[in-house]
């Protein structure tokens, strides 16, 4: 770094008395916004491409959603004839899509708040106190992360089995919160071992039990943290699809992304394509509403996963 | 947590189908009996091309994307990114957080003989006469490959972004200053220090096309024209759950567990032997 500086001091002088040796400094920065402008219009010029293929399916699903599929088979882009809510209806009802949203919401709904809770106090430990083993507990939800969920998708849909949890919404849950807990331990963890130690000990100080201590000193402090891991676990967990093909079977059970699978592989050529159409943007709204909501945190989180 | 992975291995090695009480040790009789099934190699060889091609088109276009936005500002002064970049980065992330089984379904119908893909195409002038992208050998596999880039782009790119920000302004207004254009700036700065993200950035995309089970289930679902996007986990979820042979299928999983772990062990290898030389200009 030292060296650079020194390099730098010594080119800067002869960089300037060239830059010095042209009429006049006007010239200077029009020629150097010329350059600007190429690099940045085409930068402008690629990036809008690919922003341009990443919203045109976009918005031919959402204009699809309100044609019938002759409408769409005629034209790829044209209008529908008249806008209304017909697929919505008939794919939220008929199609039991609507049922599949509620279970979706249920398994995703408690799965998170549990994962949260369980999470956040294990890696709270792990990260604050020398349990013995806690180590070993630590590399264990590491090797989690890692091994793929293929090689536990036999033995676990035995495991399931065995306790009469298969194809029930409850076994779901509980999968879903085995799955997502490595994850929310290993990131909570940092978080949690980079807040200051001089608080949790002046909450001792002041009588507050390890409890106390904890949801009310040091969980509110992870905040940040904890709204990070949460999206992400909502968005990982509403978007799960091979846990609950595999170990959630039953038609009245089915999830969402499943349901979208079932129907679009059962239903072949003879598909109703307007339907399928708002199926994928009933599937879709929820998480795009979340992540308008929270981009910022999101994108802040992975910026976070990064520094660790 | 664990104990379904050690229970995983001892499954592979017997001939159990799951619902028969009785469950014979065989050994390693069911690997061999995997090497030899050829329509597993071809799965197998499907993976490691994913696994290949995947990563590397995919951060070639995040980094190129992620360089833009950061040193595509104004060339004097500070080192600026792009005007209005926050638009894209808000954009291209969003494929990220739709579910990845709606990505495959979305995208069967672009490909679909009159979907969009063919009639963008007709607007330029193209006729494809009705050509169904994923039903040709020929074309399956691009167009599979394109979708994972397709929603896996953004993700990285952001990556990226974040990771270049974390060097240190000095660092880069230090190579503006020796002279460094934006190119010089991108090869000789950036990369070097973010060889890391990369790094893990490539194992987890390389772990995610050696599984890709969802993409090819939404896509095509039976394996593609004679097989030509079956990937193995779609090969063992077949053997577990349609045909009950499970024990068969867990040595399918403890296969791709294995390939997975040489996979992540090469990649860091390969990124020692390159990035060797400057270990000590890290920040």
């Amino acid at each position: 770094m030292s060296t650079e500086t020194r390099a730098a001091v010594t080119i800067d002088p002869k960089a300037e008395r060239r830059r010095g040796s042209r009429p006049d400094p006007v010239t200077r920065t029009t020629k150097a916004t010329t350059g600007d402008k190429v690099v940045g219009g085409i930068s402008h010029g690629v990036l809008a491409i690919w922003s341009l293929i990443v919203i045109l399916p976009m918005v031919w699903t959402l204009i699809g959603s309100f044609k019938t599929t002759t409408e769409i088979f005629k034209s790829p882009f044209g209008l529908p004839a008249q806008w209304n809510f017909d697929n919505y209806i008939s794919a939220w009802v008929g199609n039991s899509f609507g049922r599949m949203f509620l279970n979706t919401v249920i398994v995703v709904g408690v799965a998170l708040v549990l994962v949260m809770v369980l999470g956040a106090m294990c890696a709270y430990v792990l990260a604050r106190f020398s349990v013995p083993g806690s180590r070993v507990i630590y590399y264990l939800m590491l090797a989690g992360l890692t091994f793929p969920v293929f090689l536990a998708i036999v033995p676990l849909f035995f495991i399931l089995q065995g306790m009469g949890l298969l194809n029930t919404l409850p076994g779901l849950i509980l999968t879903y919160v085995a799955f997502a807990l490595p994850f929310t331990v290993f990131f909570l963890f940092s978080f949690f071992k980079s807040l200051p130690y001089e608080i949790q000990e002046a909450a001792y100080v002041d009588g507050a039990s390890e409890w106390r201590t904890f949801f009310q000193v040091m969980l509110p402090m992870a905040k940040p943290g904890m709204a990070a891991v949460a999206i992400m676990n909502f968005l990982g967990l509403w978007n799960q699809f091979l846990l609950p093909i595999s170990l959630n079977t039953s038609q009245e059970n089915y999830v969402l992304s499943q349901g979208m699978a079932s129907y679009a592989s059962s239903a072949g050529y003879a598909l109703d394509f307007g339907e399928m159409f708002a199926a994928v943007m009933i599937t879709i709204i929820p998480v795009l509403i979340v992540y308008i909501l929270f981009q910022r945190q999101l994108q802040g989180s992975v910026s976070q996963g990064t520094s660790k | 947590m664990i104990s379904p992975f050690i229970q995983a291995l001892y499954y592979s090695m017997t001939n159990w189908t799951g619902f028969s009480p009785n469950m014979q040790f065989i050994g390693l009789d069911n690997f061999v009996r995997l090497f030899n099934d050829s329509t597993f190699m071809q799965a197998m060889g499907n993976n490691i091309l994913l696994a290949i091609v995947v990563p590397l088109i995919t951060i070639v276009i995040a980094l190129v994307f992620a360089s833009m936005i950061t040193v595509g500002g104004a060339s004097h002064g500070q080192v600026r990114g792009l005007r209005g970049s926050s638009f894209y980065r808000v954009v291209s992330f969003f494929p990220y957080v739709i579910p990845a089984i709606v990505i495959a379904i979305l995208w069967s119908m672009i490909y679909t003989p009159s979907g969009l893909l063919n009639g963008v195409l007709g607007v330029f002038g193209i006729d494809t006469n009705q050509f169904a992208w994923l039903g040709e050998q020929s074309t399956a596999m691009g167009a599979t490959i394109f979708v994972i880039v397709w929603s896996m782009v953004g993700f990285y790119m952001i990556l990226f972004v974040a990771a270049i920000k974390g060097i240190p302004a000095e660092t880069l207004e230090a190579a503006r200053i020796d002279g460094a254009g934006r190119f010089r700036t991108v090869t000789s700065i950036l990369l070097p220090q973010i060889r890391d993200n990369v790094q893990t950035a490539y194992i987890y995309l390389g772990i995610m096309a050696l599984d890709a089970f969802v993409y090819m289930a939404g896509l095509n679902s039976t394996g593609g024209p004679s097989n030509s996007t079956l990937v193995m986990s779609q090969y063992l979820f077949r053997t577990a759950f349609e045909k009950g042979q499970f024990g068969l299928a867990t040595a399918m999983g403890v296969v791709l567990a294995v390939i997975t772990l040489l996979f992540a062990a090469l990649v860091i290898g390969v990124f020692r032997l390159i990035g060797g030389k400057d270990e000590g200009g890290r920040a």
